[in-house]
């Protein structure tokens, strides 16, 4: 088939996994959902295919500029497409950091090159991610990137006033903050693994579940000060869930997401020193992972997020403490998503499409994404099988970069197909 | 035994039997005039030194030494960031110039054990972070075993800061391993974190009180306090430290005549240990420090040169 039909009818498609029926989809947007007339029309055949809205993920490393051996814009859009997204924040912390316009237009732009999903960059929330001067929070927002959301994430704004100047200051053009919640003085750089029995066992530097809960905290009576909106990047404890609970039944305008990762893996993988398995934050006991699951069902976490952040090899080839933080996370979301959630019962379909594409593109404030598979909407579109069987191989991805903590897992659904505004980007699993 | 010895959980309770049983007829020929056996004679043993460390280098080469192998020490400063060469092809280029032995120590907790992923040599552990130092570990036992013969059922009481100390780590596993009733004695600020859990699991014992445990011990184990733990951020000041925790002179008094007193040194006298309990006729220090040398030479026998009787 042609990479462009202007007309194209995916047939037989489980529509958020309840009803059957096809979509038409006409010049990048959808005309007909039900029974549709495929005269002239490409067809995709969706049978047995769960057809979800474009998967939108409000946190990736992209690395470009400045790691370009580990991921460009280009791969990282590749893994991305190949993970069902049409959308993806590429986070500021790159080489030089994304906190001028003219960064933020660089990224904005390699992305509109790379053509495979939406990228839009991430603003620094200071100067430098240095957590003292505000950076150009304005300018990187009237620029052609249209920067909503801002975030130092690698590092804390760990200094409260920056903190509520920074949440004050977005209110004029709809921004948020979205905080990478880790109290420097209590999880310090060489924090790595999580602080209990394990990390004083294998005499790993602690990282207290309680130096994201503090920051949480302050942070939602900062916006409750405030009446700004502040955004929690990868929860991962369940002391962190019951603060956000808490604020929600305020009213507070806090939003949070969940890494897959944080979702299934536990510290006790790393009991071998595998770098593979060292995240910021790093992997939680097991009792943070089930809390993390109930209040991404319940709604008091909003969204799954990747954190997909891949590390040139020999990066991660260092003494546990010495290597780079961060794995891979685009091309196997969705499949650890339904894994955890939907094949033991805790979510449905039409729950995935929320916390993975409704829900993130409302934060992020991208009105062309994250829309139902309706009459109208782009046809920004993600075909999931759910009776696969995918075993995860790191030299099968398409990243640059081969720190996949999933290597050799099993998963029963897959990703096979792809949709940006009905051009078909990934089809049969594969890059088209 | 298995090829490598990255931690006490390496060796088994007759592995340790054997090491010790090694290192008796090593420790006999420490004390002849021709002190050099033919054991390793061609076998090559690098003592790879990424953290600074006078005596485990100098007790592991002459170890190497008396038993023949070519030995070789390699120092250098660990990487500490992810811009300088890669721990692994550190390692992979020393490993490729065709050795038999890697003694490592390492400022990283975990970096003998990932070496030993990537190298064809015998790793030892000679002190990964604040993980473990198992050789440390089997020369304490080694000594207080020929002190108090078996270790079966014996009270031993380790005292400091175990938080940052692979001392303690590879001690309290060796030491439950062989029999000992083993307590732990620290402030809550250099108590390990998860230590409850942990000493539940692995069987032995925590107290913040030292005066409650010491008249039962048989045997005391003081660790070193490090300079930059003493600044404030564990405990107030060294004095208070020596008034809580230290085997102070008063506190000597609360141990029988014959419980030997052990110390990994470097001490710090006057913190951690008085110089009466460091000076004590039932003090052990410079025993641990010979009885090292006895036991590094039984473990490179045995890692390296297989079974049957070396001397």
């Amino acid at each position: 088939m042609s990479a462009t039909p202007t007309k194209l009818v995916v047939r037989g498609a489980s529509l958020l996994g309840e009803t059957t029926g096809d979509l038409l989809v006409v010049d990048g947007v959808i005309t007909e959902v039900g029974s549709v007339d495929s005269t002239g029309a490409e067809v995709v055949d969706a049978d047995g295919l769960v057809a979800l809205p474009g998967l939108v993920d409000l946190h990736t490393h992209l690395r470009e500029p400045g790691r370009e051996d580990a991921e460009t814009v280009v791969t990282g859009s590749r893994a991305a497409a190949v993970g069902g997204f049409t959308a993806v924040l590429a986070m500021a912390n790159t080489s030089p950091v994304t906190d001028t316009a003219e960064a933020a237009e660089r990224v904005h732009d390699l992305g509109v090159a790379a053509g495979l999903v939406d990228v839009h960059p991430v603003g620094a929330v200071t100067k430098g991610l240095a957590g003292e001067e505000l950076a150009e929070l304005g300018l990187m927002h009237r620029s052609r990137a249209r920067v909503r959301v801002f975030s130092d994430d690698g590092k804390c704004v760990a200094d409260p006033r920056v903190m509520r100047r920074a949440l004050e200051y977005v209110k004029a053009f709809g921004g948020v903050i979205s905080q990478h919640s880790q109290d420097p003085s209590l999880a310090g750089p060489t924090s790595c693994c999580h602080e209990g029995e394990l990390s004083g066992r294998l005499g790993l530097p602690g990282w207290p579940g309680v130096a994201e809960e503090v920051i949480v905290a302050r942070d939602v009576m900062l916006a409750r000060h405030t009446g700004s909106r502040v955004h929690v990047a990868h929860a991962s404890t369940a002391g962190t869930v019951e603060v956000l609970r808490w604020a929600k039944s305020q009213g507070i305008q806090v939003t949070a997401e969940v890494t897959p990762h944080h979702l299934l893996l536990t510290t006790d993988l790393l009991a071998g020193y595998d770098p593979t398995f060292k995240v910021n934050p790093p992997l939680r006991p097991q009792e943070d992972v089930l809390a993390l699951r109930e209040a991404l069902a319940d709604g008091t976490i909003d969204a799954v997020a990747t954190d997909h952040a891949p590390h040139a090899r020999h990066d991660k080839e260092h003494a546990f403490v010495d290597a780079a933080f961060g794995m891979l996370g685009l091309e196997t979301a969705l499949s650890v998503v339904a894994q955890v959630m939907v094949e033991s019962g805790q979510m449905s379909w039409t729950d995935v499409a929320r916390v993975m594409s409704t829900t993130p593109a409302a934060i992020a404030g991208l009105e062309r994404q994250g829309r139902g598979l309706e009459v109208g909407s782009p046809a920004n579109i993600v075909l999931v099988d759910p009776s696969a069987d995918l075993t995860v191989d790191r030299d099968a991805s398409v990243s640059l970069s081969r720190n996949n903590p999933w290597h050799g897992r099993t998963f029963g659904a897959a990703v096979r197909a792809t949709f940006l505004r009905g051009r078909a980007t990934v089809l049969d699993g594969a890059l088209v | 035994m298995k090829k490598h010895l990255l931690s006490i959980d390496d060796v088994t309770a007759d592995d340790i039997a054997e090491i010790f049983a090694t290192a008796a007829e090593m420790h006999d020929v420490q004390r002849r005039d021709v002190k050099k056996l033919p054991a390793l004679r061609g076998r090559t043993v690098i003592n790879l030194f990424f953290e600074d460390s006078t005596r485990t280098r100098s007790s592991f080469e002459i170890a190497g030494k008396w038993l023949s192998a070519d030995t070789i020490n390699i120092t250098g400063k660990g990487s500490s960031t992810s811009k300088g060469e890669s721990l692994r092809d550190t390692v992979l280029t020393i490993g490729s110039m065709g050795v038999d032995a890697l003694v490592m120590r390492h400022s990283a907790s975990g970096a003998a054990l990932q070496v030993s992923q990537w190298v064809d040599a015998s790793v030892i552990n000679a002190g990964d972070g604040t993980h473990e130092h198992p050789s440390q570990a089997l020369l304490d036992a080694y000594t207080l075993q020929r002190r108090l013969g078996s270790l079966e059922g014996r009270h031993v009481v380790m005292v400091g800061d175990l938080t940052h100390s692979r001392v303690f780590r590879s001690n309290v596993l060796c030491l439950t391993k062989l029999g000992a009733r083993v307590t732990v004695v620290a402030p809550p600020t250099l108590m390990p974190s998860g230590v409850t859990e942990w000493s539940r699991a692995a069987g032995f014992e925590t107290s913040y009180d030292v005066d409650a445990v010491l008249p039962t011990a048989d045997a005391v184990m003081m660790l070193r306090v490090q300079k930059e733990r003493m600044s404030g951020g564990f405990f107030p000041s060294p004095r208070e430290y020596t008034v809580g925790y230290g085997l102070t002179r008063d506190r000597l008094a609360l141990l029988g005549p014959d419980v030997p007193i052990c110390h990994p040194g470097p001490m710090n006298r006057g913190l951690e240990i008085a110089a009466d309990a460091a000076d004590a006729a039932q003090s052990v220090i410079l025993d641990q420090v010979s009885a090292g040398v006895a036991v590094r030479m039984a473990i490179l026998y045995h890692l390296l040169a297989g079974e049957g009787s070396a001397a």
